[in-house]
């Protein structure tokens, strides 16, 4: 997802730096284990040091709990691959967006059960009780829904409820 | 216990980088607090969604404050300044965890507004309001400080505030144009609250230090524009801004109500009672 290539001039950096990505590719998110964090765009860069591999995450919210367990599983799936010095470091900026979410995460969100952010930032949207906020129903497909909590079962999702199935289903809120 | 942690001699430093610790420290306590104050809810709110919202306020809080907290450590370490404020572990160096802790309540430089008893629903959903529009229009001015840090972890921040800002004011309008029972109850966190808001408008020293370097803001100028909104969302609710021109300050300077210690002995008694402990 971000490939700069900036300290990956020679073929071999380059290579080694394909390498990560895909090592890293199947960290699953903990709070959201069909999710990636790969899907999420957490991981924002992988820098290569002489004789260290610098990975640079970001959290989805400023108190999000799962960083420090997102942080642990890379070192470990680091080292499994014989990565020996490695080194993680977060960033807070540019702050995280959901625009970040790859489509093929917001499919396996929605086949999970979980609606995906709608691609329209839609917390900017300050006005109070716009209930109107259409989100589609994961389940039924209908855009007949309402929300019944801005907060969810984590930080990142809100409560809603289909009116024609009248399921309750989670919102990967806009963010 | 925090004098045996301080070993370090202590060393000269500007004055411009002693504020810019203490600010960022500031900033760190008003939501380290008021998080902890919120997290009080947790099985306790009046309905299952609302007590997931408030304790998902108190996480976003609690994160924040983890951001100032770690960034202070950062640069105080760095500087290998001896903390004036903070424990520090075992080599003399600062973490996010000295700074909550294992400071005692005079360090604490949070305004008194977000120490005060979470009391019923109306008082906790009030200070919430007051605090998110004032915490809004603050950190909107602090996207551009010169800080680079405090500019990111507000910037962040910001994207969370705007939800919390809209969920309080929501439940001050349902409130306040509720029931008699609730209408009741939101004049009285108004009168047990008001007096504590004009805090947040007064600079202490190291506000207007670093607000002199490009780091901070004038709060003062803060006060027209969150007035306004709170009018605004009164109107709504049929609440009136009452007339009392008492004012309680300190808080800020360390001076604080009884309330900070009883808050500090809850949170920080297992970190004191097992001080090497590591998670």
């Amino acid at each position: 997802m971000n490939e700069e290539h900036e300290h990956s001039i020679d073929e071999t950096s380059l290579n080694e730096e394909k390498k990560i990505w895909s090592i890293l590719k199947d960290i699953p998110d903990p709070e959201v284990p069909v999710l990636t964090v790969q899907d999420l765009g957490i991981i924002r860069n992988i820098i290569l040091h002489d004789d260290e591999v610098e990975v640079v995450i970001t959290p989805t919210y400023s108190g999000c709990p799962a960083m420090d367990m997102i942080a642990a599983n890379i070192r470990f799936a680091l080292l499994k691959n014989g990565f020996k010095k490695i080194k993680i470091t977060t960033v807070l900026s540019p702050a995280w967006t959901t625009d970040w979410m790859s489509e093929e995460g917001k499919q396996k969100l929605k086949e999970y059960g979980i609606a995906p952010p709608n691609p329209k930032q839609q917390v900017c949207n300050d006005k109070l009780f716009a209930h109107d906020e259409a989100v589609q129903c994961p389940h039924c497909d209908s855009w007949h829904t309402h929300r019944i909590s801005e907060f969810g079962s984590t930080a990142c999702k809100a409560l809603y409820q289909c009116d024609d199935c009248e399921e309750t289903f989670d919102y990967f809120k806009c963010h | 216990m925090e004098q045996q942690f301080n070993t370090k001699a202590s060393s000269k430093v500007s004055p411009l980088e002693g504020y810019r610790e203490v600010y960022t420290l500031h900033l760190a306590d008003n939501t380290l607090i008021l998080g902890h104050r919120n997290s009080e809810w947790c099985g306790h709110g009046p309905v299952l969604e609302q007590d997931i919202a408030i304790t998902n306020i108190s996480l976003d809080l609690i994160g924040q404050a983890r951001n100032f907290y770690q960034y202070a450590a950062t640069i105080m370490n760095a500087q290998k300044v001896s903390p004036p404020i903070g424990g520090g572990d075992l080599e003399g160096a600062v973490t996010e965890d000295s700074f909550a802790y294992f400071r005692n309540s005079p360090e604490f430089k949070n305004i008194l507004l977000v120490e005060l008893p979470k009391g019923d629903w109306a008082q906790t959903i009030l200070r919430q309001f007051f605090f998110s529009s004032w915490q809004n229009l603050l950190f909107e001015k602090l996207k551009e400080s010169n800080d680079e840090q405090l500019s990111a972890i507000a910037t962040k921040a910001l994207k969370e505030i705007a939800y919390h800002l809209r969920w309080s004011s929501e439940w001050v309008i349902r409130l306040g144009d509720g029931t008699d029972e609730s209408h009741l109850r939101m004049e009285k966190a108004i009168d047990g609250l008001w007096n504590y808001t004009e805090e947040m408008f007064i600079p202490v020293d190291y506000e207007l230090e670093t607000l002199n370097n490009g780091i901070g803001t004038d709060v003062a100028l803060l006060k027209g524009s969150w007035l306004q909104n709170v009018r605004k969302i009164f109107s709504e609710a049929g609440l009136i801004i009452p007339s009392s021109s008492m004012v309680h300050t300190g808080g800020k300077e360390g001076k604080h109500t009884e309330y900070l210690d009883q808050i500090l002995k809850e949170l920080q008694a297992v970190a004191r009672a097992h001080p090497t402990a590591t998670w």
